[in-house]
Parts: structure tokens; C-alpha cells; sequence
């Protein structure tokens, strides 16, 4: 890239084979030595001349002092123009360093203070005889309910989902563009509204008592989008051969879509639905207004309100009893190791379909 | 595209046969059955079995405009007693108080703040996402780039609430040392200038939460358009002797120039929607200011979060007025952005 000139100036071309190693040692010495150098600067701003200001400060001034460091140093070294390179180089791999920084602190956080209230109550009891502070009770009651309203969602949202998929993949109607963009458009409606709309026409107009059905509604609005998108472009990837075979054996074209093109894109079809479920799972703001919440079991997701684990963490971290806290932080990790575990499934998945073709 | 060009030499084919059949007659006809040589009518002739797969399919294309459209009415229907009540002072008037008589909705305010954090969030995410696409497309080791674009999208995985939570008990402590800083050292800037020394539930916070949420949408679409960039454009850069760098700002950012437009329309579009995560950590304010670090912001969202367990009936129709106009608002900077996106797309020349 930039040392050809100078390789060459120093041995003979064709003596050594030159090493294809991008790195080396001193690009690691300039590197070490600025953050080295950056470090102790901050150190000493922060000791000697301003007051301190928390580990954040340290850090943000030791990068920016670093930056600066490094460039000034490669300037000398390699000349203005590599080390503009550099700083770029550097500046993409911090980006993407930061980007795991809250990745971790989320995961870690949740897993440390949600870990302790993890026993075999929270998951088979529920809290309606449980008072503010005592301990003891458990999530039972959310956690039927989340299962009750996800499942619910997906029986609506997924044919709906897999529908507008064909028709913007197979059948090609004459409103795919338009139906393409208000899909794009659906997926950015906010979750709140989702919720007011159902709450607008399910309870207000419809007079339906808040119950998890009504709750389920405004999952699977939110689901659609998602479910939809990903679905088309697993569509996408079934070659077109396959289609025109079926096509010229003489199979109709619900029999080439239902027997050839969805069994090819199956795995992917499955990642669609279940990248789909594991956003409704952490939904918490179209709850409040459509299943409202409730301390007592409730396993009817027709009829009454009912509570999930999103509602029920967001009721008690609002609580000051540590007892309560507790509760919430141990439903938070719950929620999040279900996320969690939804998404490597739909990875795996993913994986298997996108495999499967290369 | 292939299917298209297919059909097209087919239908230009068939045109010229009807062509030379309607011209010069009968002349060259010499088969004794007059029906044979009737051109065939290409009909589609459908089975009853497809016809009700493309109208089921059909209907489930349409149910989604339809869907948009219920949301839109019923948001408009259930808010017009507020309209009634209070008219345009709706969105003139700055005080949002129920319990005043008579009750007082203004929602400027709020829609003010609503757009200031979402703004703020933006200017953090979008160089940080151009950055991290940056690295997942051409800098990074082909090892890293899989696992990496996994975990970009696990973090758009997260929900909402998790990130509120730890917003409000692990981050905020941190950024308020920053703000308290900004605010010590750098208040020429009037952006940084605080009345009252307290920092917390600040628009500041609330933007970095959100920043970090719309960062993996943004990262990805952004990644999306950069991975397009003609391959021979990017060699022929590097073979002028650029480097890499300047292979990256003279062809790969123009390039995806109108993807990081989109993409960051888009991130500003879930922003301004964000509900239960700026719910957790905001402290209300109805105050116009410019000083974001300072105790005291809003957002259309979360107030509809906030307020909706405890409104009567006006105030209810007030809540649905203010979701009708964040539904749209963010429908119109969502139109937008997937209208630039899907231009800078197909507008490049390559077949996405």
C-alpha cells in the first residue's frame, strides 16, 4: 500500500519476497506509544490541573488526546497523507469497539443485578398475595401472559406477514410498490401509537374490556412489519429457476408457492417469524393502554387484564421497596435471556438458510 | 429482471405476429382449416385454485395500507374533541394542564423537545454509524465481520425497556460527570449553559440512550448501500495509488451518499417514536429552552406513556391528538427516508 517505495529503496526487488503482512512493528510502536504517551497526559491533567471527573472524562480525553498524538506521530513518521489513512483506520476501529461497550454493560448489568432473585418462585408464583415488602412471589402471572399475548400475535401477524410477502415476491400484483413502501413505513410506526389505535378502536369504539387479546392486536401490528421485510427477502433468494420448473411441470402457482418456494426459504422463513416475536416480546409501551397490568394470575387472554414481563418490570422498577426492585431486575433478565435466546435461534436458522445456497 | 426481459421479447414477438396477421390478410394462409391460423388469445386463464391465492394474497398486500389507513382515522376520530375543545391552540399553545379549568393542551412544547432529543441523538449516531459500517465493510478482518454484524443486530434486538433501565441506573451516573463538566468548562457554547446544577433525566441523557438505539437501524442500512459500491470503482481508486482512506471519501461515501441520508431519516423517525426508554428516564419539563444538560425534557411518546393511566375523557382525546401527530410525523420522515434510500438504490445503477 504505502511502503512499496521504500522496500524496495532498502533491498533488492526479487531478493526477499517482500511480506504481505499489512502491519508492522512500527505502526504497533506509533500506535502504543501515542495511547502510552495519551494516557499518562490525561493522567496528569486530571491529578495535577483540573478537578477530576469521573472515569468517563478520563477516558473521552485520554481517546481525544490519543488521536491527536497519533497523528501528529505518523505525520513525522510516514508523512501527512498516510497519516490521514491511519487516523481513518484508527476512527473505524474505535467506532466499532465503542458499539460493544454498551452491548456488554447492558448484558453484564441486567445478568448481575437480576441474578439474585432467580429462583424457582419467580417463575411459579404470582404476586397477588405478596405485599410491597415482602419477598418472596414471582412473575408466574407475566410470564403466562407474555406467552399467552406473543403466541396470540404470532397466530395473526405471521400468515398476515407471509401473505404480503408472496404478494410482493410471487404473485407481483399491480400495488407492490406502493405496499413495499407503506410496509417500510409500518415499521417505523411507534409502538405508542400502535397501542392508542387499539386501544381508539378495540376498547373505545368496540367497548372490549383490557385484556391480553387486545394486547396480542398491537403486537402483531408491530410484528407485521418486521415479519413481512425479512420474509420478502428470503423470498427473494429462491432462484427464479425453481419457480419456472414447477411452473412448466405444470403445478399452479399456489402449488409452486406452497410446495416449492416456501419449503426452499423454510429456515428463513422461521428467522422472519422469530426476529418478529422477539421484538413484540419486549414491547412494553402498547401494553400499558391495551392489557394494563395486573398483580394476579390471569390465564384467560380473552377477558380481564392481564400482566407480561415488560409491564410487570416496568411497574416495579417505579417501586422504592428493594424487594420490588429485585423483582424487576430479575424480569428484565428474563426478558432479556429470551430475546436472547430467540435471537441466536433465528441466527442458527439464518445461518442454515443463507448455507444452504452458497 | 431476467423474468422481465423474458416477458418483454415475448409480448414484442407476439405484437409482430399480430402484425403481419391484421396486414396483408389471408394471402399467405394456405391451410384448409380457417381456425388453425387464428392466433391464440395469451390469456391468463387461472385455476380456481390460484384465483383465490392471488386474492387472498392480495388482500393480505392491501390489509397493511389498510391497517395505516385505520391508524390514521381512528387517531384523527378520537381526537376531535379536542380539536372541538381547544382548536388550533393545540399546536400554538405551550402548556399541557389537564386540571386547570379550562383544561389547557398545547403541545409545543413537547413536540419541541421531541425533536431536539431526537436531533441530538442523531448527530451522535450517524458519524458513529458511518464509522462502524466503515470497519464491517472495508476495514475490518473478513473474520470479524460476520460475528460483528451479529452483534450489531442483536443490539436492535434489545428492548426498549432494557435500554431505559440501563440508561437511567448505569449510564446516567456517567454522562452526568460529562455534563456537569461540558457545563463547568465549555458554557460559551449556550447549547452547555445550565440555570440550575442538576443533570439528571436531561435531554443529553436521553439522546445518548437513544443514539445507541438507533444505531444498529442506522449502521445497517448505511452498510447496506456501502457494500454496492462498484468493486471496479474502489480498485480503480486504489490503482490511481489513493489510499485507502482516499479511496473511502472520493468513492465510497459519495456513493452511499444517499443511503446515509436515508438511513439516518430513518433512525430519526424511530427517535422521534421511542416511548418506554425516554419514559424511564426523563423528568418532564414544558419549558422551550436551548439547555440541554440541564434536569428537565419531553417527548410526544413517553407523555402519552405517562399521562394515559390517569386521563378523563378530554384529556384523553388530547393524548390521541398528540399520537395522531407523532404517527405523522414519523410516517412523513419515514416516507421520505425509504423514498431516498430506495432512490439511492436503483438510482446507482446496480441491481439491488
Amino acid at each position: 500500500m504505502r511502503n512499496l517505495s521504500q522496500t524496495q529503496d532498502e533491498t533488492l526487488p526479487g531478493d526477499t519476497p517482500r511480506s504481505l503482512k499489512n502491519w508492522r512493528i512500527d505502526d504497533f510502536s506509533l500506535l502504543a506509544g501515542s495511547a502510552v504517551a495519551a494516557i499518562s497526559t490525561t493522567w496528569v491533567i486530571y491529578t495535577a490541573l483540573t478537578p477530576a471527573t469521573g472515569k468517563t472524562g478520563f477516558f473521552l480525553i485520554s481517546y481525544i488526546t490519543f488521536l491527536l498524538l497519533y497523528v501528529m506521530t505518523c505525520t513525522l513518521e510516514l508523512g501527512k497523507q498516510n497519516a490521514f489513512d491511519n487516523m481513518w483506520t484508527v476512527l473505524t476501529w474505535s467506532a466499532a469497539l465503542l458499539l460493544l461497550a454498551p452491548l456488554i454493560t447492558i448484558l453484564l448489568y441486567v445478568i448481575i443485578k437480576g441474578f439474585a432473585g432467580l429462583n424457582l418462585d419467580f417463575f411459579t408464583k404470582d404476586l397477588s398475595a405478596t405485599g410491597t415488602l415482602d419477598s418472596g412471589g414471582g412473575a408466574s402471572a407475566a410470564i403466562v401472559g407474555t406467552l399467552q399475548q406473543v403466541f396470540i400475535a404470532v397466530c395473526i401477524s405471521v400468515p398476515l406477514g407471509l401473505l404480503t410477502a408472496v404478494y410482493l415476491n410471487e404473485v407481483k400484483g399491480r400495488f407492490r410498490r406502493p405496499v413495499r413502501m407503506f410496509v417500510d413505513a409500518m415499521s417505523g410506526i411507534p409502538s405508542i401509537v400502535a397501542g392508542l389505535f387499539i386501544y381508539a378502536v378495540w376498547i373505545i369504539a368496540l367497548g372490549n374490556v383490557f385484556s391480553g387479546l387486545a394486547a396480542a392486536l398491537a403486537l402483531s401490528i408491530l410484528m407485521l412489519p418486521t415479519i413481512t421485510r425479512t420474509a420478502e427477502e428470503v423470498l427473494r433468494l429462491v432462484p427464479d429457476g425453481m419457480r419456472e420448473g414447477a411452473l412448466a411441470l405444470g403445478a399452479t402457482r399456489w402449488q409452486t408457492t406452497y410446495r416449492v418456494v416456501m419449503p426452499t426459504a423454510a429456515s428463513g422463513l422461521i428467522t422472519a417469524i422469530v426476529l418478529g416475536v422477539a421484538r413484540a416480546v419486549g414491547e412494553t409501551a402498547p401494553l400499558i393502554m391495551t392489557s394494563f397490568g395486573s398483580t394476579a394470575m390471569n390465564a384467560n387472554p380473552l377477558n380481564g387484564a392481564q400482566d407480561s414481563l415488560p409491564l410487570f418490570v416496568y411497574r416495579l422498577i417505579a417501586n422504592p421497596f428493594p424487594a420490588q426492585q429485585q423483582r424487576a431486575w430479575t424480569g428484565a433478565l428474563v426478558l432479556v435471556m429470551i430475546v436472547l435466546v430467540l435471537f441466536t435461534i433465528a441466527r442458527i436458522l439464518g445461518a442454515r438458510a443463507s448455507g444452504k445456497r452458497r | 429482471m431476467l423474468s422481465t426481459f423474458y416477458r418483454n421479447a415475448i409480448n414484442s414477438s407476439l405484437r409482430n405476429v399480430k402484425l403481419m396477421d391484421t396486414g396483408e390478410g389471408r394471402t399467405f394462409d394456405r391451410t384448409d382449416d380457417p381456425v388453425q391460423d387464428q392466433p391464440r388469445a395469451l390469456k391468463r386463464s387461472l385455476s380456481k385454485e390460484d384465483r383465490v391465492y392471488e386474492a387472498a394474497a392480495v388482500a393480505g398486500g392491501l390489509s397493511t395500507l389498510v391497517i395505516l389507513a385505520f391508524i390514521g382515522f381512528f387517531l384523527f376520530a378520537r381526537s376531535s374533541l379536542v380539536f372541538s375543545e381547544v382548536g388550533w391552540g393545540f399546536f400554538t399553545s405551550l402548556s399541557w394542564r389537564p386540571d386547570a379549568s379550562p383544561p389547557e393542551f398545547g403541545i409545543v412544547a413537547i413536540l419541541y423537545w421531541t425533536v431536539i432529543i431526537s436531533i441530538i441523538a442523531l448527530a451522535i449516531a450517524m458519524p458513529l454509524s458511518v464509522l462502524t459500517a466503515l470497519f464491517l465493510v472495508e476495514y475490518s478482518p473478513r473474520s470479524l465481520r460476520g460475528p460483528l454484524r451479529a452483534l450489531v443486530d442483536l443490539l436492535a434486538a434489545i428492548p426498549s425497556l432494557i435500554y431505559g433501565l440501563w440508561g437511567l441506573f448505569f449510564l446516567q451516573p456517567h454522562l452526568v460527570g460529562i455534563a456537569r463538566w461540558l457545563s463547568d468548562h465549555a458554557s460559551f457554547v449556550p447549547l452547555f449553559r445550565v440555570n440550575e446544577p442538576t443533570f439528571t433525566g436531561s435531554a443529553f441523557v436521553v439522546s445518548v440512550v437513544l443514539a445507541l438505539m438507533i444505531l444498529p437501524i442506522v449502521t445497517s442500512i448505511v452498510r447496506e448501500v456501502l457494500e454496492q459500491t462498484p468493486p471496479g470503482e474502489k480498485e480503480a481508486a486504489l490503482a490511481l495509488g489513493s489510499t485507502r482512506s482516499g479511496m473511502v471519501r472520493s468513492v465510497m461515501l459519495p456513493f452511499a451518499r444517499g443511503g446515509i441520508i436515508g438511513g439516518s431519516m430513518l433512525g430519526l423517525g424511530r427517535a422521534l417514536g421511542e416511548t418506554i426508554a425516554v419514559a424511564i428516564i426523563l423528568s418532564p419539563s414544558l419549558i422551550i429552552s436551548p439547555r440541554i444538560l440541564e434536569t428537565g425534557t419531553n417527548s410526544i411518546a413517553s407523555l402519552i406513556a405517562l399521562k394515559f393511566g390517569e386521563a378523563d375523557e378530554l384529556s384523553l382525546s388530547a393524548l390521541m391528538a398528540a399520537g395522531l401527530t407523532l404517527f405523522i410525523l414519523t410516517l412523513t420522515v419515514n416516507f421520505i427516508a425509504s423514498f431516498v434510500v430506495a432512490r439511492s438504490r436503483s438510482g446507482a445503477g446496480v441491481d439491488a
